[in-house]
């Protein structure tokens, strides 16, 4: 069939009208087949441009979503703090020394580390200090070799040290006394640095700068392969999250310190919001270290929090460019942040407090706060908290201008019937933040107080006592956590529950006032792996890439000379060999993306059956679209395109409505637990990190099990602060048919695998699956 | 919807501002109601338009805030809903789609090679540029490069996920 009329005379629409055209010049018919192809294809590439952003919009989404937990997270652990101390029975626990650190002397000598010894059978690297440009050698390949579990190299040389190397498994990693003795150092180092750094490009050549790493040291190694080892010649500033959400953070921080401490003059690291023990328990950091260091890593993890508080805040080249982890807010101060003592702020998530005796003052508050009409069971609760807010959805740049002057997204109000917002930042007092968007206080307590929003519920957090240590606090919160902003203005960072969002005129003010030209920031992940905003002024620079999934961003570095012009290079780390077409990443990172966000419509799952209810009073099973994408909305508060993403998240009817319960029917619960009622079960999907954190907390042995009766309490707790209608004799009866062996204590584990949500149709993209539950902690 | 004619006409039109709006925004990445203008073809491909360059082009003009290259909500939806009432591009159907790889394949192969598809795309019609060009080609030819069977390259082109 190789004759052009055979085809023409099928009877399809175009080829019809061209019948005569096909006899006489085939060159009109090509040009058309052209056309018809191009014009398909420029489609296709659309539809995956389409794909690409809403899957990037919908991890944006969640991500932020789920920030604005931590601080909620840390005021339950203030919580705890007060009310669980009687449980823990003798000594000082884990949770007042993560919360309430106080000065242990056993660190601040060499003996933390030199008296544990190293047994001949470790095949890892043996670190001397001071550090030598071998030992980095050393280290960088062992960490290199961990990277391929398998390794299918050619046969061992013949050198001991590689031999060594060959035998280094995936499973070991440096030895707890080198990193003791690494963070030693580092901290002795650390104390003597300013909070700000002066580079001067005079006598270093170009300068290296990276953004968040957030724990990938593939794409550390691959940043030192593209752009050479620090050295002299070659100087690296590095601006912050080093550690949460990868796999290798601890990897990632000795790599950073051993550099720090061999090229001092050459290597400077800025502190990120990451580098923040309460974060970190939340992230994932905390319970890395505690998994590769089973004996040793409370004191690696006290260390870390210590040098974390006193890495410096900020990077200044040639005085006229600032490196800052967050930004900038208009009360920043660049002399004032300069002269205080950086490392009294350990966590931004604590405010500054002189003693537990404090506490006496939340006890009283905490008491009539229980007081008020709590929101009974759940889903109310929640419905009121979303009636509440003004702007319900929680999209990370709300901060428009016609929203900013009806937006009480920054008052706090402890009653859930007031209609201003509660979920924000913990309200300074008005005499430090003069910001017109803070509304007058309507709550029924004193200024004294903050209200801290947690999970669903608000907690009374004790105020911190001097504006003095309050301004220390917030000058350093917003250098971490601030964002930029495309409108002017600047207004507090309701979203990340810390700093500020800084328009273009914040930017201008500093710099001038500063003889500053450039803002150098990272803390947001751009798909490029680099941005520039405010007419490029601030340009954001984000190091991690595929942050959110396989081929979702890139990451870049910026590289500077003496001119000052920044020069951005950029990569990707490639997990497979076999390179993957657009199609493949985009489909990768989309059912990624979904899959997340199926968990986020199963564990609000009574609640958005409750509002679809309401709008089908007859129950058919259907709404409307316009219904669905309401109640979506107003449930989970994520300001996505929920029509765009309707055909993957539900199905229709033929007349056009949506079958609502569609959406969860590919979900189910991983083990079921029948004595579990949908109400406490739906509250176990969605706190299941904060209650793994929790449980690790308590479980100081870490033996994956804690007992009965501290689960009971611990259960109780949870629940009387969520404002939960949980009965006793529930919790009872969960606890005991988790104790399996009846021995008085529960792997929680095993309980916390029941919460896990499962995908039933979990099938091509099982390589994928689970992925985002694992980054998340 | 049990509603009069003309509730029924100002409803179609709500929801087509809806829809039309719902797609903008995935777009607005400053969350002020704006696009880049570039954007412009791909939101109209989004709504199951199938336009052609000069269509594009068109929409652009009409639609862009005096050359700044911004588009504003406020102005792309009465336009874009104009389109869509109107079917101003309507969509090229998969049959349509294979004959015209079919009439291209003289020899009726079942593939093109790169070249053919190179000069073809490049040459003809609504010509790719290069970059459009290797980008096609690292997307749908064989791992070699080599060959395009269109038929696998029809499914993966007319793919809709969904449940």
């Amino acid at each position: 069939m190789g004759c052009g009329t055979s085809i023409a005379t099928e009877t399809q629409g175009k080829k019809v009208e061209t019948d005569e055209a096909v006899v006489k010049t085939t060159p009109a018919l090509t040009m058309k087949a052209a056309v018809l192809i191009q014009r398909w294809y420029r489609r296709y590439m659309a539809r995956l441009e389409m794909r690409r952003r809403y899957t990037w919009n919908i991890f944006q989404s969640i991500e932020y979503a789920g920030e604005q937990d931590q601080l909620q997270l840390s005021s339950f652990f203030s919580f705890m703090l007060d009310n669980f101390t009687q449980l823990s029975g003798n000594g000082p626990d884990l949770i007042s020394q993560l919360l309430d650190p106080v000065v242990d002397p056993w660190l601040e000598r060499e003996t933390c580390y030199s008296l544990i010894s190293v047994p001949d059978s470790y095949a890892g690297p043996r670190l001397s200090f001071p550090l030598s440009v071998s030992d980095m050698t050393v280290l960088l390949s062992a960490f290199k070799e961990q990277q391929v579990p398998n390794t299918s190299k050619s046969a061992p040389s013949h050198t001991c040290a590689c031999l060594r190397l060959v035998l280094f498994s995936s499973t070991q990693t440096l030895h707890a006394r080198y990193v003791l003795q690494l963070l030693y150092e580092t901290k002795k180092l650390l104390k003597q640095m300013p909070n700000i750094i002066h580079l001067s490009t005079s006598y270093i050549h170009e300068i290296t700068i990276c953004g968040d790493l957030h724990g990938r040291l593939d794409d550390l190694l691959l940043i030192f392969y593209k752009n050479g080892l620090p050295s002299a010649d070659t100087p690296y500033v590095f601006n912050g999250d080093f550690v949460d959400r990868g796999k290798k953070s601890i990897e990632v921080v000795i790599v950073l310190f051993a550099y720090l401490l061999l090229y001092p003059d050459y290597v400077h690291l800025n502190r990120g919001n990451h580098e923040d023990h309460i974060m970190n328990l939340r992230y994932g950091f905390t319970k890395e270290v505690m998994q590769k260091y089973k004996a040793h890593g409370h004191e690696i993890l006290r260390l870390i929090q210590d040098i974390f508080s006193l890495l410096p805040l900020a990077t200044v080249i040639d005085g006229k460019i600032l490196i800052v982890h967050g930004g900038i807010s208009d009360q920043t101060d660049l002399d004032f942040l300069g002269s205080i003592e950086r490392h009294k702020v350990k966590s931004a998530l604590r405010f500054p407090r002189r003693s537990l005796e404090e506490l006496d003052l939340g006890q009283s508050y905490r008491k009539a706060k229980r007081m008020r009409p709590s929101g009974g069971s759940r889903p109310s609760s929640s419905r009121n908290q979303s009636k509440n807010q003004k702007t319900p959805t929680l999209r990370k740049r709300r901060h428009d201008v016609r929203r900013q002057d009806s937006n009480g997204s920054c008052s706090s109000s402890s009653s859930s019937s007031s209609s201003t917002s509660s979920i924000c930042s913990p309200r300074t007092p008005s005499s430090l933040s003069p910001h017109p968007c803070l509304s007058p206080p309507s709550t029924p307590y004193t200024v004294n107080v903050l209200q801290v929003p947690f999970l669903d519920s608000l907690s009374s957090v004790p105020h911190p006592e001097p504006p003095q240590h309050e301004q220390e606090w917030k000058q350093i919160v917003d250098i971490l956590w601030s964002d930029p902003k495309t409108q002017e203005g600047c207004s507090p960072n309701t979203f990340r529950g810390g700093g500020c969002y800084f328009g273009p005129d914040t930017t201008q003010r500093l710099l001038l006032q500063h003889g500053l030209q450039l803002l150098i920031r990272s803390h947001e992940c751009k798909q490029e792996g680099y941005e520039l905003c405010h007419g490029g002024q601030v340009i954001t620079i984000f190091s991690a890439s595929n942050y959110y999934e396989e081929g979702s961003n890139r990451g870049a570095y910026i590289k500077l000379g003496r001119e000052l012009v920044p020069r951005f290079y950029q990569y990707q780390v490639s997990r497979t060999t076999r390179k993957l077409t657009l199609n493949q990443r985009v489909r990768a990172a989309e059912g990624s993306a979904f899959r997340a966000l199926k968990e986020k419509l199963f564990s609000h799952r009574s609640e958005l059956m409750a509002g679809f209810q309401q709008h089908d009073q007859n129950n058919t099973g259907c709404v409307s679209l316009s219904e669905w994408a309401q109640v979506l909305e107003s449930v989970l508060r994520l300001d996505l395109p929920w029509r765009t993403l309707r055909p993957q998240l539900t199905r229709l009817t033929p007349d056009g409505s949506v079958e609502y319960q569609s959406c969860f029917e590919d979900m189910g619960p991983g083990i079921s637990l029948p004595q579990v009622t949908p109400n406490l079960a739906e509250t176990l999907f969605r706190y299941r990190t904060d209650i793994e954190i929790i449980f690790n907390i308590i479980d100081k042995d870490h033996s994956g099990l804690i007992s009965t009766e501290e689960f009971r309490q611990t259960w109780r707790l949870f629940s009387a602060h969520l404002g939960v209608d949980i009965d006793d004799r529930a919790i009872d009866d969960l606890a005991r048919s988790i104790d399996f062996n009846k021995d008085g204590s529960i792997d929680f584990t095993e309980f916390l695998e029941a919460f896990r949500v499962v995908h039933k149709l979990d099938s091509k993209d099982t390589h994928l699956s689970g992925k985002i539950d694992k980054e998340k902690c | 919807m049990t509603e009069g004619a003309d509730d029924a006409v100002v409803s179609e039109d709500n929801l087509l501002h809806k829809k039309i709006t719902d797609a903008f925004q995935v777009f607005d990445t400053n969350n002020n109601s704006s696009v880049d203008v570039k954007d412009t073809g791909t939101i109209m491909y989004s709504l199951g338009c199938f336009p052609s360059q000069k269509d594009i082009g068109e929409l652009k003009a009409e639609v862009e805030d005096n050359n700044t290259g911004i588009v504003f909500l406020d102005k792309f939806v009465p336009a874009m809903t104009k389109v869509l009432q109107e079917n101003k591009f309507p969509p090229i159907s998969e049959d349509v789609l294979l004959q015209a790889f079919e009439v291209l394949d003289r020899e009726q192969k079942g593939y093109l090679d790169s070249e053919e598809m190179i000069e073809y795309m490049t040459k003809e019609g609504d010509a790719f540029t290069e970059e459009e060009m290797t980008e096609m080609l690292s997307a749908l030819a064989d791992n070699e490069e080599k060959f395009i069977y269109y038929k696998d390259v029809i499914s993966e082109l007319v793919f809709e996920p969904g449940m």
